[in-house]
């Protein structure tokens, strides 16, 4: 038996590994064959350097016209950047936020109850956020948009405050008692607390007279992204959280660190690459998200003025490329079908820049690991 | 005994043989409809009626836009592609050349009805206010003799049948303002302008419930009468393509005729459109 029973295993094995190494192929084959489909079918676009020029630097989007079609994307382009950055403003600081409350600050026990309904926020179809962000949301917000605006900016203004004054507190004392061992802090935090959430309070009560005419604009997009974010950006954070290892915490206890010290001196920055990831990808999901957008934003084809007004709608490029897929077909106007894929490429590659931005952090400061 | 054992067996005989024919007519037993939204409660309702007198047909529907119909159809992805407007010349000409003929059914007129929130005073427009309200010229209702409140526009996406019967009954190739914010299907619409105050929306006559206040085009209100007779302006056809004439007697043949029976125009006048022959 040897001789042949070890060569069917060599075979086996062998057959196996070639097996495998399809299975795993398979999936850059198919991201490298996308690349070269969505490159070849947006080329025929950007051959035409007239639409080319236009695309990039023009503001009127009329691609259905059949005598005089405009493929100025720049509005498109601006309402992606700024639905994502609203979502990323909302979303990066609580998500962060919830990961170290989860991970070091809350007992096991909250922690594992809480753990799978974040993750069962990823769960829920984009569709049906898209339907609460029309049906439910948005009427919401014109009906009573001043006070939930309020109500927002009190609930970021008063801890943002908080921290604030104690930062500011902590540095104006340092300035002004240079060689005193322990500066009267509060002398200067509480004045500075007191004016910040002052200034807050008044910016409730002009938010308070704002009316939205329409809900469903920049904003109720990026609230409901933000909300989509949120569990790629807790669970991911909250692992690179929990890897941070049980010898740096012990280390700052031993020094004499207080659990905040630890938390923000210690664990966070050894955990700062793993939470930018975290980020990336929560970001990514933002970017490509279509269904919510679409059903969201409002789809009006311009820049809001002033320009950032979030209360306004706008249209992003998925949300474009879902909306005049159906009519954009090759026989009904060939420009008007590549200037689709022209977005899709663009789109595409903002996707492998922040995904190389994303392997770059996360290879490039390694942990601290011994 | 034996006689009816026999009867029995021809009488099986004569369903697999219908079956078969049918099979080759249909498709697998099968008919799927692709196409405008505006037209799906028709085909739906029409095919829910159609499988409760046939036994073993087998009916999908999809509503995807009249465009991604007609593209069903030149595929072969569809028998039938449901459509709220004519197909155009570049659509009919790669259907051709992909070997489809395709040959229109009307199945029933629809009018586009202009909606607003209930609580708007506003309740007539001429189609020249409609154009401007869409092109950003009008802004204000207070413009049209309502509140001093700024207009929610809302249309429909470009894929639509619905958009470019609007695009050409009222905008006369003027282009659609930059303010208007766009939706995908008409049930949307009418939500927005439920929930909207100052919102206005246009919808298939269908759709324009309760929930939303239908202003009068014109001076006429949108209604089985003024439709069918005419007089209101913005009405067209809907239709359903198929490829070739379908053969007599087929499943497809008895799909698309339907519209004609009694219980096809109830259906019809029942679902707010208005029947092709009264």
């Amino acid at each position: 038996m040897g001789g042949g029973g070890s060569f069917a295993q060599a075979f086996c094995a062998g057959a196996g590994r070639l097996l495998l190494f399809c299975i795993t192929a398979l999936p850059t084959v198919a991201i490298v064959f996308m690349i070269f489909f969505i490159a070849g079918e947006a080329v025929p676009f950007f051959a035409d350097l007239k639409n080319t020029a236009e695309f990039f630097s023009g503001f009127e989007w009329r691609p259905s016209d059949s005598h005089a079609p405009h493929f100025g994307a720049l509005s498109i382009f601006y309402g992606t950047v700024m639905v994502t950055l609203g979502s990323c403003v909302l979303a990066v600081p609580a998500g962060i936020v919830a990961a170290v409350a989860l991970s070091e600050i809350s007992s096991p026990k909250i922690s594992n109850a809480f753990k799978p309904v974040v993750e069962l926020l990823a769960a829920i179809p984009s569709v049906v956020y898209g339907f609460f962000a029309l049906v439910v949301f948005a009427p919401l917000l014109q009906e009573n948009g001043g006070v939930l605006l309020a109500v927002a900016v009190l609930l970021i203004a008063f801890p943002a405050s908080v921290v604030a004054a104690m930062c500011l507190g902590e540095l104006a004392a340092s300035v002004f008692y240079k060689d005193v061992r322990n500066p009267p802090v509060k002398l200067f935090s509480v004045p500075i607390g007191a004016l910040l959430m002052a200034l807050g309070l008044f910016a409730a009560h002009k938010m308070l007279s704002v009316e939205i005419t329409s809900g469903t604009n920049a904003l109720n997009a990026s609230v409901i992204l933000a909300v989509m974010a949120l569990p790629t950006i807790v669970s991911l954070s909250q692992d690179a959280l929990g890897s941070v290892g049980r010898d740096m915490r012990e280390g700052s206890f031993a020094l004499g660190a207080t659990r905040a010290e630890t938390i923000f001196k210690v664990v966070l920055p050894c955990a700062k690459s793993g939470i930018a990831v975290a980020v990336i990808l929560g970001l990514m999901r933002v970017v490509g998200e279509t269904m919510v957008v679409w059903m969201a934003s409002g789809n009006a084809l311009k820049i809001p003025e002033p320009f950032y007004n979030f209360l306004e709608p706008v249209r992003t490029v998925t949300a474009t490329i879902a909306g005049e897929m159906g009519e954009a077909d090759q026989s009904t106007g060939s420009a008007r079908y590549h200037v689709l894929f022209a977005l899709s490429f663009c789109l595409l590659m903002a996707s492998l820049i922040f995904n190389a931005a994303g392997q770059w952090i996360g290879g490039g400061f390694k942990l601290p690991k011994k | 005994m034996k006689t009816s054992i026999l009867k029995k067996i021809a009488i099986a005989a004569c369903a697999a043989i219908s079956g078969l024919s049918c099979l080759a007519e249909g498709g697998d037993g099968k008919i799927s409809i692709d196409g405008s939204t505006t037209v799906g409660p028709i085909a739906k309702a029409f095919a829910d009626f159609y499988k409760e007198n046939h036994e073993g047909i087998n009916i999908t529907i999809s509503e995807s836009g009249s465009g991604n119909g007609v593209k069903s159809l030149m595929n072969s992805a569809c028998d039938i592609a449901a459509m709220s407007r004519f197909m155009k010349p570049a659509e009919f000409k790669s259907c051709v050349e992909k070997g489809i003929m395709p040959v229109a059914h009307v199945i029933a007129f629809d009018a586009i009805a202009i909606a607003v929130n209930p609580q708007n005073k506003v309740s007539s427009l001429t189609i020249e206010q409609i154009a401007d309200i869409y092109s950003g010229k009008i802004t204000n209702w207070k413009e049209l003799g309502g509140d001093d409140a700024k207009i929610v526009v809302i249309s429909r996406d470009t894929n639509s049948g619905t958009y470019e019967t609007f695009g050409e009954l009222v905008m006369k190739k003027t282009p659609v303002g930059k303010d208007a914010e766009y939706v995908g299907s008409n049930g949307q619409a009418r939500s927005r302008v439920n929930s909207t105050k100052y919102a206005i929306a246009y919808v298939g006559l269908g759709f324009a419930d309760n929930s939303v206040k239908v202003v009068s085009v014109n001076g006429i209100i949108p209604d089985l009468k003024s439709v069918s007779s005419g007089k209101y302006p913005l009405a067209r056809p809907l239709f359903l393509f198929t490829n070739a004439y379908p053969k007599m007697g087929s499943a497809i043949y008895d799909f698309v005729n339907l519209h004609l029976s009694k219980d096809g125009r109830e259906i019809v006048k029942d679902l707010g459109f208005v029947p092709v022959c009264e």
